[in-house]
């Protein structure tokens, strides 16, 4: 690294003044850097109170509760009600966790434990990609690919074998609740998969070593250290990934079938809080729908923020000691 | 049996009760599965991916990649306005996400016990985390609204604010690596503490900022949803910061849900170019990312 020689002729000067001068500038250095930091603050705190303004109308025409709890959403008749979308986004998001979860997790016990060092140099980059990859080209493939698949093939297999179950009643259309579960688990495990991974390489080599020792199988060692060392932070990486499921708007907006109806029937189509946001935001025609549209966001924001507050605290729990 | 069970002192610590061999086959069970689930997770990449070369690559020609989207009903036409303003609209993003990003993260790297920073970063994280179509929804309300347009600039802002997160943290992750001695090196010889920042420690994980930008710019590329009412959608090539643009994934979604065969097609191609384009930043920033460990080795 190049030190410039003015600086190491500054020093030679008149000490006393060039040490003021610079503790100065050093003090307003570290105030300008924090100020960029609190504006991170600024931005969280900014955006909920911008949310809140702008929906205030929303909840004052219907009662906050009343605007929750609607089940009826019909904007020629100007009756909001956002219940048929949180109840999409719960179902769709729940779903697709129980198929994410045990994937996830198998796959980053593998990574992290089990395959040797080029395997998980290899494979680790291929997880990456699955995240990397736009939301909009996951919707794409759902409907070109997926939808028709799950029309032919998945849901009839369902409805045949387990048909008398509610959740596999109704014509199987392809789109709906089912389909938009399977994007998501394929969206949300790349999540799971990469912190648990991490969290796993944080145990400590010395607690698994004693136990080989002691004569233990890798599950064995796995169940009784591995496991329940990481368990905070492994659940923290769930909750994360339940998180961007709440959020995720574009690949099931394009397979969700888009109606605001709540029906037990995972085949049927049903709509999601972002993708009511997605789709109805540029007809807002006048401010009471826009702002109905608007308070379904402040909804969603409140509940992702506890949802990622917690798994951040349960992260944090795990990998702190590093 | 000798092998029943695994004893310390008084203490029984596994497999009491059960034989060898059943700890080991169990153990084998468990291994496959885990190895199996790799399997299960690949499968949809390689679906998608294999899915989205077939489609794209019979797709793009000279006529996608120079032309601006033929009006409906006629075949032909493409992407290039999109593709620019992807670009364009990713360019303002970046404007406006580096330097707060950096410059909290430099902040956040330098003094990484304090109280403030563990509440800064506490915060990013859970500001990583919120959808992006709340985030559009934020850009609608701040810049849209006022300037009666959707705009560029509504969209960069949009996708700037959700770059802050990234850059942030590993700009403070990298400057916690960089040795004390370093830094300690360039205040002994006189150099004030903000030159040593700015000139010494920033040099230093010059390669890592860069990482960490590269990755959050190509996260933003593929956003769609925060961009729907903020820059919106153009037909024609626009360069003007307070008009609506035209961007690849925009176009994509709304080719996708088109009844038109010919604009399928079309998305597809999109598609593809998208996810190179995704691919080439990712590649930069392994070979960035590899010379840091070069680096620090």
């Amino acid at each position: 690294m190049a030190v410039e020689l003015e600086n190491a002729g500054a020093v030679a000067g008149p000490l006393e003044v060039e040490r003021k001068s610079f503790v100065r500038a050093d003090a307003v250095f570290k105030v300008v850097l924090g100020f960029f930091a609190f504006l991170v603050i600024v931005l969280l705190v900014w955006l909920g109170i911008d949310l809140y303004l702008s929906s205030r109308e929303a909840f004052a025409n219907a009662g906050f509760w009343n605007f929750v709890k609607g089940t009826t959403w019909n904007p020629v008749s100007q009756v909001f009600g956002a219940l048929p979308f949180i109840y999409g986004t719960l179902v769709t998001s729940f779903l697709a966790l129980l198929i994410a979860t045990p994937l996830g997790i198998g796959t980053a016990i593998f990574l992290a434990e089990l395959a040797p060092n080029w395997l998980t140099r290899l494979l680790q980059p291929l997880v990456e990609l699955l995240a990397g990859i736009p939301s909009v080209i996951y919707g794409l493939w759902g409907i070109f690919v997926l939808s028709p698949l799950m029309a032919n093939v998945v849901e009839p297999f369902l409805q045949n074998n387990f048909g008398y179950l509610p959740f596999f009643k109704g014509y199987a259309l392809g789109i709906g609740f089912l389909t938009a579960s399977l994007i998501l688990a394929i969206m949300i495990v790349p999540f799971i998969i990469s912190v648990s991974t991490e969290v796993l390489r944080t145990v400590p080599v010395p607690l698994k070593e004693g136990m080989y020792a002691l004569g233990a199988t890798r599950w064995e060692t796995l169940k009784k250290i591995a496991l329940p060392f990481a368990r905070s932070g492994i659940l923290g990486s769930i909750v994360l990934a339940l998180a961007r499921a709440l959020g995720e708007t574009m690949a099931v907006t394009m397979v969700i079938g888009n109606t605001p109806k709540i029906t037990e029937s995972l085949f049927q189509p049903g709509y999601t809080m972002a993708a009511v946001i997605a789709n109805e935001f540029t007809e807002a025609t006048y401010t009471s729908y826009l702002s109905a549209l608007i308070a379904i966001a402040f909804i969603l924001l409140l509940i992702t923020l506890i949802v990622n507050a917690i798994a951040r605290w349960l992260i944090w729990r795990t990998t702190r000691s590093l | 049996m000798a092998d029943d069970k695994v004893v310390v002192g008084k203490t029984v610590l596994v497999g009491s009760g059960f034989s060898y061999w059943r700890r080991k086959i169990s153990s084998g069970f468990f291994t496959a599965l885990f190895s199996s689930s790799i399997l299960v997770v690949l499968l949809p990449l390689i679906l998608i991916v294999g899915y989205l070369f077939y489609k794209g690559a019979a797709s793009v020609n000279i006529n996608f990649l120079l032309h601006r989207p033929a009006p409906v009903g006629e075949p032909g036409g493409g992407m290039a306005n999109a593709i620019i303003g992807s670009a364009y609209v990713v360019g303002i993003a970046a404007l406006i996400g580096i330097p707060i990003g950096l410059f909290g993260g430099i902040f956040l790297g330098e003094f990484p016990h304090a109280k403030f920073s563990n509440v800064v970063r506490f915060v990013a994280d859970v500001l990583n985390g919120t959808p992006s179509i709340v985030m559009g929804v934020f850009a609608y309300t701040v810049v849209v609204l006022p300037m009666k347009s959707f705009s560029v600039l509504a969209g960069g802002f949009a996708l700037g604010i959700m770059m802050i997160p990234t850059v942030l943290r590993t700009t403070d992750e990298i400057l916690q690596t960089v040795p004390n001695s370093i830094r300690e090196a360039s205040l002994a010889l006189g150099v004030p503490y903000w030159r040593t920042v700015l000139s010494v420690i920033l040099r230093s994980a010059k390669s890592g900022i860069i990482t960490g930008i590269l990755l959050a710019g190509a996260r933003v590329l593929g956003e769609t949803a925060p961009l729907l009412f903020t820059s919106f959608n153009n037909a024609f090539f626009s360069y003007s910061l307070t008009q609506p643009i035209s961007t690849l994934p925009v176009q994509i979604f709304n080719y996708a849900i088109s009844p038109y065969r010919d604009w399928h097609r079309q998305a597809w191609a999109g598609a593809l170019i998208l996810v190179l384009a995704i691919l080439i930043v990712n590649l930069g920033m392994r070979t960035f990312s590899r010379q840091k460990y070069e680096h620090s080795a």
